[in-house]
């Protein structure tokens, strides 16, 4: 475990982080430059180039202008202004900060919730002769949203106001009032300085009338809590760590509750349970291992496992579903439009999802809740969330490390959204299926088949048509119930709407594997031959059927071998530039990884592929 | 260690990260540049995966002017069970005769570490590539995600950074662009030396003081490391007791005069320090923000 060294007494506490909300205007940066600079935390040589960088960019004339200890990228210091969260240490001898300091104009209002996310405090800052602006409540509605339980309103440059203690306590009565609904369980107020220094590492003169604590003194005692702070044992499954057949450990963060040694545990989503049989930090064996220590478990019986899963106590595992109620904050360049699929990444499971419905948007400012078909940049609204398969969650009020989750753009790969949780829908309150007394099994039973859907995915000219139409005839004498969805058929009269770029080739897989599902529930066994170049698409429409039922075929033939093939005259088109998207030349194709049938049609003839398949069919 | 509070809580954020890199990554690599960052990056991934070997390779840039201790150590360090190294080397600089003694330090970095790590980054078709930086080395990393993205040129944008809420990290990439991924983002150089000492982490001998051959010049100590430096007329190596608070290559990095033989002295040196590390690199002294301009190059 190596050699005991002399930590500082700063280490007996975890580091605290913080996040520092305010503009220019407000003397943000010179408030935390300050702060630096009276704990002895900048060295010479950057107080040097602060020096010869306020000649050139500073606003403080002559004095050093000690906001650009700060201000780091080129662009700012030409603009005057920060533009993105930048993350400071600060270490005073009781205590360790790691603090996020944001920017305050709206427009980057996702940086500034970037900051408040891993912050547990949030110092507001308020400039006191300009008194509270839509940003002050704006940004204490986003940090609550993010999870910060814990609020410094700091009322700054209180020197530019004489030090009036009339002028501080009407600022912080009208912010108490703006907030009141918000809910954010602590919030302490105090006048400072950033420009002196008064109030932030040492008592003000200035200012008797105070005796609360300076904001470094509040800082370096105060208690936090966290969302999942008494929330029971949960690991979501970061990787699996399989170096040899002894061995099998599964790897991730303690997001909460403690584990230990012979508990007992369920993997969700589904029903597996073990005994832990170890519990390891490092190369060693711990007895327990609690929140936000990174662990590797081993179980005492062998149970499936992948990433994604979260392993939790099995007395109490987090609850399953693929419909909740979430609030988002949108931070595309284009709106949000109900109905498009993006990837959804929650603790470390990643599903397509859609958003159904947009109930209402937020009024930043005031939490007024305003009719919205669309959410722009920026803008908080309140959504049904769909996902393509189940995800374990908890609400984010609850347990932060379940409840949080990002939407990122298939096409483009940004983050264009962040969003907490709220609960669940139940399906059946969402939507309403009619049940009906004949069921798929019953349409199957009749046709003496069990029905399934062989979804054939592979580059143009591979070979997917052509033993589709083969394995279909062999089928039909063989008096079987089938039906073949040709991808290109499709597009003349069901998919007649859609064109080819990647939202589009989107909604073509869903619809097509819509089509599937219910044919599948009528029975029949459905052969869907589609190019389907991305996975996600090809998972989000296996999410749709019952375990096995739907087998994912691989058609296999390199973009040389298709090139050479080329049937139609559409490689060569495609090379010449004259179709755009096309997969293999000018669009990505993600191969399967695991799908139930691989056949390589430069090693197999389309009669061999047939016979494979009907042996995996019977 | 681990009632360490604060060792122990970056210890954990940074295998996460590690863990969270090497799951989303196709291939995997670590930029090993010998120094103390590197060391301690090398034994949280170890730490990571064991009883795994490491699953990826270390890449090593070599301009072929690291000093001759760290090119040593490199090679013991390859040489331990489960280790693979890759070293790569600009051909074409060393051909066109490209040297920190005959070029400007811009140029020479320029060729020998930025041109030299495109090379093998593309070389390797790596798509998360794993760094020992650290957010308290300079203004401009202060704003760099931990997962920070770069275009299929490597180019990072300032401008178009990803936003990165709490520990979910968007590890999607196109076809050529690629992560590098920060794991010890949050540390500082007092934590890394107080890291090094509770797990005892192998270090290169250089950040111990010693009696060295150094001269002087523009108020610098450069260590006379092999015999091709050229010396100016009337200048002499002389031996005195200094350290390295960072590793580089050697006429481009500054020793210290220094008595702190042991961890324990280094740390104390290191708190009390009034310069920062990377005063010690020339090359960043070169202009202003040149850190930015380098990565929006592709350094790293």
């Amino acid at each position: 475990m190596g050699r005991e060294v002399t930590s500082p007494t700063s280490n007996r506490l975890a580091p605290l982080r913080l996040v520092l909300c305010g503009s220019v205007d407000d003397g943000k940066s010179t408030l935390i430059g300050r702060m630096l600079y009276d704990s002895n935390q900048v060295f010479a040589d950057q107080l040097g180039k602060v020096e010869a960088d306020s000649r050139r960019w500073g606003t403080q004339g002559e004095n050093i202008d000690l906001a650009l200890l700060l201000d780091g990228l080129q662009d700012e210091r030409e603009q005057g202004i920060t533009i993105d969260v930048a993350y400071r240490s600060l270490e005073t001898p009781r205590r360790r900060f790691i603090v996020a300091d944001v920017p305050g104009h709206e427009q980057y209002t996702r940086n500034m919730a970037t900051g408040a996310s891993t912050a547990q405090v949030a110092i507001i800052l308020v400039n006191a002769r300009r008194g509270i602006l839509p940003q002050t409540a704006r940004h204490t509605r986003i940090a609550a949203m993010f999870g910060v339980r814990h609020v410094v309103l700091a009322v700054n440059k209180m020197d530019l106001v004489d030090w009036d203690q009339a002028t501080f306590e009407a600022l912080e009565e009208e912010y108490r009032e703006l907030t009141d609904d918000v809910g954010v369980p602590e919030v302490v107020a105090m006048p400072v300085s950033g420009l002196t220094g008064d109030n932030l590492t040492r008592r003000s003169d200035n200012m008797p009338w105070y005796d609360g604590p300076t904001l470094l003194e509040h800082l370096e005692t105060v208690q936090v809590t966290d969302p999942g702070d008494d929330a029971p044992f949960r690991m979501p499954v970061q990787y699996v760590n399989r170096p040899h057949s002894e061995f099998r450990g599964y790897c991730g963060r303690v997001a909460s509750g403690t584990v230990k040694p012979g508990q007992r545990i369920r993997v969700v989503p589904g029903s597996s349970e073990s005994p832990v049989k170890s519990v390891l930090v490092g190369r060693g064996e711990v007895e327990r291992a609690g929140r936000g220590d990174s662990v590797t478990l081993t179980f005492s019986t062998e149970i499936d496992v992948t990433r994604g899963d979260v392993i939790a106590d099995a007395e109490d595992a987090p609850a399953v579903s693929d419909q909740f109620r979430a609030s988002i904050l949108w931070m595309g360049e284009q709106p949000l439009v109900a109905g498009r699929l993006y990837l959804l990444k929650m603790h470390t499971r990643e599903v397509t999802a859609k958003v159904t419905s947009i109930r209402h948007s937020v009024e930043v400012r005031t939490g007024e809740r305003l009719a919205a078909k669309q959410l722009e940049l920026n803008e908080i609204g309140v959504v049904n969330l769909a996902t393509s398969r189940p995800v374990p969650f908890a609400p984010f009020e609850e347990n932060g490390k379940l409840g949080g989750f990002i939407l990122v753009d298939r096409g483009n790969n940004r983050t264009v959204a962040a969003g907490t949780i709220s609960y669940a829908l139940m399906r059946a309150a969402n939507v309403t299926w009619q049940q009906f007394d004949i069921s798929r099994e019953v349409r199957a039973q009749l046709k003496r088949q069990d029905a399934r859907c062989l979804w054939f995915t592979g580059l143009s000219a591979s070979g997917k048509s052509t033993v589709a139409n083969l394995l279909e005839r062999r089928l039909y004498i063989e008096g079987r119930h089938t039906y073949l969805l040709d991808g290109d058929n499709v597009r003349h009269g069901l998919n007649a709407d859609l064109g080819f770029t990647e939202i589009d080739r989107t909604e073509n897989i869903r619809r097509v594997a819509e089509v599937a599902r219910l044919m599948v529930d009528a029975g029949l066994i459905v052969i869907v031959s589609f190019i389907s170049p991305f996975r996600a698409d090809r998972e989000m429409a296996r999410g749709l059927f019952e375990p096995g039922e739907f087998l994912e075929v691989f058609i296999d033939a390199s973009a040389e071998e298709c090139a050479r093939r080329d049937p139609k005259g559409l490689y060569a088109k495609a090379l010449r530039g004259e179709i755009k998207n096309f997969t293999g030349i000018s669009s990505p194709y993600e191969r399967p990884e695991e799908p139930e049938i691989h056949l390589s049609t430069e090693e197999l003839s389309p009669e061999d592929c047939v016979e494979e398949l009907l042996r995996k069919l019977n | 260690m681990r009632d360490d509070r604060v060792l122990a809580a970056l210890e954990d954020e940074a295998i996460e990260i590690i863990r969270e890199g090497v799951a989303a990554a196709s291939r995997p690599v670590m930029l090993y540049s010998i120094g103390k960052d590197s060391s301690v990056l090398l034994r949280l991934a170890q730490r990571a995966f064991w009883p795994a070997p490491l699953p990826m390779p270390l890449l090593h840039v070599d301009t072929t002017w690291k000093f001759r201790e760290m090119i040593q150590f490199r090679d013991r360090t390859a040489a331990e069970d489960g280790i693979k190294l890759i070293v790569h080397t600009n051909q074409e600089g060393v051909q066109a005769g490209v040297t920190p003694f005959t070029h400007s330090s811009s140029r020479y970095t320029e060729v020998m570490k930025t041109e030299a790590l495109r090379q093998a980054l593309d070389a390797g078709g790596y798509d998360m590539i794993f760094i020992g930086a650290r957010r308290d080395e300079e203004k401009s990393r202060a704003k760099e995600r931990i997962f920070s993205f770069r275009n299929a040129a490597h180019q990072w944008e300032p401008r178009a950074q990803r936003p990165e809420l709490w520990n979910l990290y968007n590890t999607r990439l196109g076809a050529g662009e690629s992560l590098r991924v920060a794991p010890m983002s949050n540390w500082t150089e007092a934590d890394i030396w107080r890291y090094i000492a509770a797990r005892e982490i192998p270090i290169v001998s250089l950040y111990h003081a010693a009696e060295r051959p150094v001269v002087e010049r523009e108020g610098q100590l450069i260590m006379v490391d092999d015999d091709r430096m050229p010396l100016n007329p009337g200048e002499a190596p002389e031996s005195r007791l200094v350290r390295f608070r960072t590793l580089g290559c050697y006429p481009l990095t500054a020793a210290v005069e220094s008595t702190a033989t042991t961890l324990d002295a280094i740390i104390a040196e290191t708190l009390a320090a009034d310069g920062s590390e990377r005063e010690g690199r020339l090359i960043d002294h070169d202009d202003e923000a040149s850190m930015e301009k380098k990565k929006r190059d592709g350094y790293f």
